[in-house]
């Protein structure tokens, strides 16, 4: 099993932290992964992304050529990626700013909407791991248990607040999605 | 469970060090490697008898590694492609009197300031020398955040054991890329005390110099350093092979390149192309036997380098007329996919069958 | 009776390869006179330059690194700041210190590097044959400067140590000159106060030598030392610039 996901959004929307709760989640479990952001100038201002390959063998490549899912939260990153994405891949689409479709019928479609959901809770700077919630649910490589052990140590212990807030976000992420 | 801690590239690099023992740093603002250099900030004072130095240049802070390697310190600098051409007053100067020093270079696109992406446009200058004089240095090609980890610690080791610059040669992406970590045990530093200038007490003074008027003895320095690196060539070249047994077509590619690769290799594998990789790990010395000996059995190689073309140089030396050689490059701070490198691979492996 | 030529213990029995009357002779014995009083023999580490002092490291008999060009103070930094128990110079030509390596002894003085700095000011490039330095007076003859230093052309002679007076990091900077029995008995005060600031713990300290140079200012050896007097320290007057530690005990 080899799979490549690439998160991608605006700079501010938290995906590097997306991807890299996720790779450390997928490394406490006892995969393989690599986690490579893209960098420099392509990160201010602009659109930032990661792309993570988890897998139970050594991972020959960390650069993607398909990536099997995308966890998308801008108009922008789906144009870029929506074509790279391999047949029978996934989309996870951040529907509360996202107004087009990709126009493919070969991969799965989720949509969460991520700011109404944050706003319910009362914090809109969660809505990246409202969407992890979904990504982990839907994916199944890592369980509930890891991710939030990987969020709580990229949190550090001694924010207890943020950590009971972004369990909330994880939470109904996860249960948005049947 | 391991020890294992997800950590990018940067960071490993000066982990390892400061683990090995290396107990000097200066450097230079540079992307894209400024996560080692501010690593070594926050964690290098920490360690006992640590010093870090942001240094006014790569010019001062190479020159500030000559003086702490030769007071006896484990010395260490880092920069990037324009930062390492400066560097190399420097590190001529530590080839010449016979300092240890370890050099990273995460490289990135060029000529001239080029940019700020993942390349290998300095493999000349680094397995050539790079500045001025008849000298080597060590050239250590990690392909992944563990092997950096890894190679890491060997440099110190080996700039000890030789008494040489030894450089790091990674990319933009090795840099920047995180993956599972685990850190090795150093070994106890095997160095002569005698070759340490800290005063000279109530004995006899020593001097350390690389100015050798009289031809003569220049000429005898030279080739007594040719003997080392004669040595070096002997006992320290490294490379890994991957799927060769049965392979019609081998790939050549080192760092990332060499990760990019092996996803291509796997991608033909699957579709029954018998294709390996040759993957050298020490670029100076380069492994030119094992490509030498697998000649004898498979004569089609493809070069695959994010550059124009410069290992093929070393490629075509150790070949020696045997075989042939296509090539397929990346310059500038493209990163081609496992993919798009495979349709250039079936390009030549159907030159193999017919 | 006293023995006035006795070589210091510091300084190697090797005769010297410089020009009669050259400055630098003059100035090493100084400060290896300096070296046997404090008796640091053996804990001094030198960074000798590229320039006509490049073998210093065959006359003083302490511990030697030699730098490359310009880069003294950034050696001596890697040294002093990894054995911060040694007592460590930095000996530099003017085209050395004030041109190649401006930045190195700029941003060293600036990080008050705890070293000591012997800056030989003679004016010219002694070594590569006479060309102008950035010390070179206005309207002096160089090799470069065929018909004198012409300000439009060619900038005017820079003040080191008046520049790097302004530097926070600096703790002692004096000006001296070799020319005369006096003023090399000043000199020598002067080397033996830096030597004891470091040790001191006082930080950037640096000594300008006025250097004659006869062989490039095509003179004999009494005109040089007079040429110091009447011209070059008009430039360059002698003196203490910078003195933070004025109130410590004086070396003597
Ligand atoms: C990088 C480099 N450029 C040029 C030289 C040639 N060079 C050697 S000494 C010197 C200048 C010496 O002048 P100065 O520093 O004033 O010392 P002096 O000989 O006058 O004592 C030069 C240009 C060199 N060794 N290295
Ligand atoms: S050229 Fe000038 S500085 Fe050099 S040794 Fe001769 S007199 Fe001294
Ligand atoms: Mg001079």
């Amino acid at each position: 099993m080899q799979i490549k996901t690439v998160f991608a959004g605006f700079g501010g929307q938290g995906v590097l932290m997306m991807g890299y709760s996720f790779a450390q989640a997928a490394m406490f479990e006892g995969f393989h992964v690599t986690y490579l952001p893209s960098y420099g100038v392509e990160v201010r201002g602009g659109t930032a992304n990661c792309t993570v390959a988890v897998s139970n063998e050594e991972i020959a490549s960390p650069v993607a050529s398909q990536p099997d899912y995308l966890v998308v939260m801008n108009n922008p990153s789906l144009l870029t990626f929506q074509t790279r994405i391999a047949p029978g891949g996934a989309f996870f689409l951040n529907s509360s700013i996202i107004t087009g479709r990709p126009k493919r019928s070969d991969v799965d479609i989720w949509e969460v909407p991520t700011a109404e959901i944050a706003a319910e809770l009362g914090n809109p700077r969660v809505q990246n791991v409202v969407m992890m919630g979904a990504y982990v649910k839907m994916t199944r490589m890592v369980s509930p248990e890891s991710y939030l052990k990987s969020l709580k140590s990229i949190l550090g212990s001694k924010k207890k607040a943020a950590m009971e807030i972004n369990r909330k976000a994880f939470e109904a992420g996860f249960n948005h999605i049947e | 469970m391991s020890d294992k801690i997800l950590i990018a590239g940067n960071w490993a690099i000066g982990e390892a060090a400061i683990r090995a023992g290396c107990r000097f740093y200066a450097g230079y603002p540079i992307t894209p490697q400024n996560e080692l250099t501010e690593y070594m900030a926050e964690n290098m004072r920490r360690a006992q008898g640590g010093t870090f130095i942001q240094a006014e240049s790569e010019i001062a802070a190479v020159n500030m590694v000559l003086g702490a390697s030769s007071a006896g310190a484990r010395a260490m600098t880092s920069s990037s492609s324009p930062g390492i051409s400066l560097k190399q007053e420097g590190i001529s100067a530590l080839a010449a009197d016979e300092l240890p020093a370890v050099i990273v270079n995460m490289m990135r696109g060029g000529p001239g300031l080029g940019n700020i992406l993942p390349s290998q446009g300095d493999y000349f200058q680094a397995t050539r020398g790079g500045g001025h004089g008849d000298y080597r240095t060590l050239v250590l090609a990690p392909a992944s955040v563990q092997e950096l980890a890894d190679l890491t610690m060997d440099a110190f080791d080996l700039a000890d054991k030789y008494r040489n610059p030894v450089m790091i040669l990674g990319d933009g992406m090795t840099g920047q890329m995180m993956e599972p970590v685990e850190f090795g045990k150093p070994r106890p530093r095997r160095y002569n005390e005698k070759y340490i200038l800290k005063g000279a007490g109530d004995g006899k003074s020593k001097f350390v110099r690389a100015l050798i008027l009289d031809a003569l003895r220049m000429e005898e320095h030279n080739w007594k350093l040719v003997r080392k690196y004669r040595v070096i060539e002997q006992n320290e070249v490294r490379f890994e092979t991957y799927k060769t047994g049965n392979a019609r077509l081998i790939i050549i590619a080192y760092g990332i390149a060499a990760r990019i690769a092996k996803g291509a290799i796997n991608r033909l594998r699957d579709s029954g192309m018998k294709v390996g990789l040759i993957r050298p790990i020490t670029l100076w010395p380069f492994p030119a036997q094992i490509i030498r000996d697998t000649a004898e059995r498979i004569d089609r190689f493809l070069v695959f380098e994010m550059s124009t073309g410069q290992m093929i140089d070393d490629v075509k030396l150790a070949l020696e007329g045997r075989g042939h050689v296509s090539f397929y490059g990346r310059p500038g701070g493209v990163v081609p996919t496992p993919a798009e490198l495979a349709k250039a691979i079936i390009q030549e492996y159907r030159r193999v069958l017919a | 009776m006293k023995k006035v030529f006795s070589r210091p213990r510091s300084l190697k029995s090797t005769p010297f390869h410089y020009c009669a009357g050259c400055g630098h002779s003059i100035i090493h014995r100084v400060i290896c006179e300096v070296i046997d009083e404090l008796g640091i023999r053996g804990i001094t580490i030198g960074v000798p330059p590229a320039g006509c002092a490049v073998v210093a490291y065959n006359y003083f008999d302490v511990d030697m690194l030699e730098a490359p060009h310009g880069r003294g103070c950034a050696v001596a930094t890697g040294i002093k700041r990894t054995l911060p128990d040694r007592v460590v110079f930095s000996y530099q030509g003017d085209g050395d210190l004030a041109a190649i390596g401006t930045a190195e002894t700029f941003h060293a003085a600036n990080r008050g590097e705890n070293i000591t700095v012997i800056f030989i000011n003679n004016a010219v490039y002694g070594m590569t044959g006479g060309q102008m330095a950035p010390t070179t007076l206005l309207g002096q003859a160089s090799t470069t400067s065929p018909p004198g230093r012409n300000a439009i052309l060619d900038g005017h002679p820079i003040r080191m140590s008046e520049i790097l007076s302004n530097l926070e990091g600096t703790a002692y900077i004096e000006r001296v000159a070799v020319n005369s029995a006096q003023n090399i008995l000043r000199a020598k005060k002067a080397v033996k106060k830096a030597f004891q600031c470091q040790i001191d713990g006082a930080g950037f300290n640096m000594i300008e030598v006025l250097s004659q140079c006869p062989t490039n200012w095509k003179m004999n050896a009494v005109d040089a030392c007079r040429w110091v007097d009447e011209v070059m320290s008009k430039t360059f007057p002698i003196g203490v610039i910078k003195d933070t530690v004025k109130g410590r005990k004086d070396a003597d």
